[in-house]
């Protein structure tokens, strides 16, 4: 992995970071790379309340916040950022003032590399409004000033219409922080997260495959 | 939340009827629905804060319970209800949780607006 100056990462929910990320963010930190992750909203229309429930529609943000405090401590994240959009509503903000948000924040950052979601491939209204955001962000910058764009795609179409990802990385080495990280998000991944560590322990190799490679496109502006 | 338990919440509907109300309703397949089975049509709605007076509430079973709210000109209606809180707010919420434990609907009622 190449040594960055510094990282932003920039996803719409809490967890978001956590499944397809956490291992290249905690290798960057390892390399002593610093982190900004901004984090547009609280999630607070997830459907996870653990089962059975331990938290309700209207507790459900004040325990998000904190898994992601949580998260960002376990990963060494200095700087968290809780940017106060709404789950599901980030397609319907006014996109001029979305881009200029969170070009504030790149400009403010500095980042020699962004970390976001592929706009158009990546599932969730709310990721391709945040990738297609950050996109148009960095296409404004002056080209000499602009960050690499590293990012995450997951819709069944993305390698046949964008190719292989081009950026794999192997984070074998950090896997017990990346399964914490996701652990941290446990009103969400309570569920799914046993029956994963359980198959790791047996050396399942799908598993192994699953959480030691993250992939990435890199978006080239013209 | 606790699984419903029928005269605990009409006794809530009965208490929040009649006065200017704030509610959230929703109903949710997830936005990964269609991503994880192709065959699966997605839908979902929700409206937070919509302020309405009803004259008539009531729950109706058997488990997964129903609830209607009969309003001066309309109504609101929800289905697969599951389990009831009454927060530290006094807000009745009311929420359907399908068989992996994950929100499917919720109609929360409020004298003083959502956050």
């Amino acid at each position: 992995m190449e040594k960055e100056r510094h990282l932003l990462v920039i996803f719409p929910h809490p967890d978001d970071e956590a499944f397809g990320v956490s291992g290249t963010i905690a290798s960057h930190i390892n390399n002593g790379t610093p982190v900004t992750y901004a984090c547009l909203t609280l999630g607070e229309m997830g459907r996870n309340m653990g089962n059975p429930p331990f938290c309700n529609r209207e507790t459900l943000p004040n325990i998000r916040r904190q898994e992601l405090q949580n998260a960002a401590d376990v990963l060494g994240i200095k700087d968290l950022r809780m940017l106060g959009y709404r789950d599901k509503t980030v397609e319907f903000e006014d996109q001029e003032k979305l881009i200029s948000h969170l070009g504030s924040i790149i400009q403010e950052v500095k980042p020699s590399l962004i970390i976001s979601f592929y706009p158009g491939y990546s599932v969730h209204p709310d990721h391709d409004a945040t990738g297609a955001a950050v996109v148009e962000a960095v296409k404004r910058l002056p080209q000499n000033e602009r960050p690499k764009l590293n990012l995450v795609a997951f819709a069944k179409n993305c390698v046949d219409e964008l190719g292989k990802p081009d950026i794999i990385n192997d984070v074998t080495e950090v896997i017990p922080t990346k399964i914490a990280a996701i652990k941290a998000h446990r009103s969400q991944t309570q569920l799914t997260v046993a029956n994963m560590e359980e198959k790791f322990k047996q050396n399942d190799p799908q598993i192994i495959a699953w959480l030691q490679n993250e992939r990435f496109w890199t978006y080239h502006i013209n | 939340m606790e699984p419903v338990i029928v005269e605990a919440v009409q006794k809530e509907l009965d208490r929040l009827s009649n006065k200017e109300v704030y509610i959230h309703l929703e109903t949710t397949n997830g936005a990964y629905a269609t991503h994880n089975d192709e065959s699966f049509f997605s839908s979902g709605a929700y409206i937070r804060n919509a302020k309405i007076r009803y004259e008539q509430g009531k729950i109706t079973g058997p488990n997964p319970y129903r609830i209607g709210l009969r309003t001066e000109i309309g109504w609101v209606y929800a289905e697969g209800i599951t389990h009831f809180e009454v927060d530290e707010k006094n807000r009745l919420l009311l929420a359907g949780h399908d068989f992996q434990g994950k929100l499917a609907v919720a109609l929360e009622i409020s004298e003083t607006p959502f956050n």
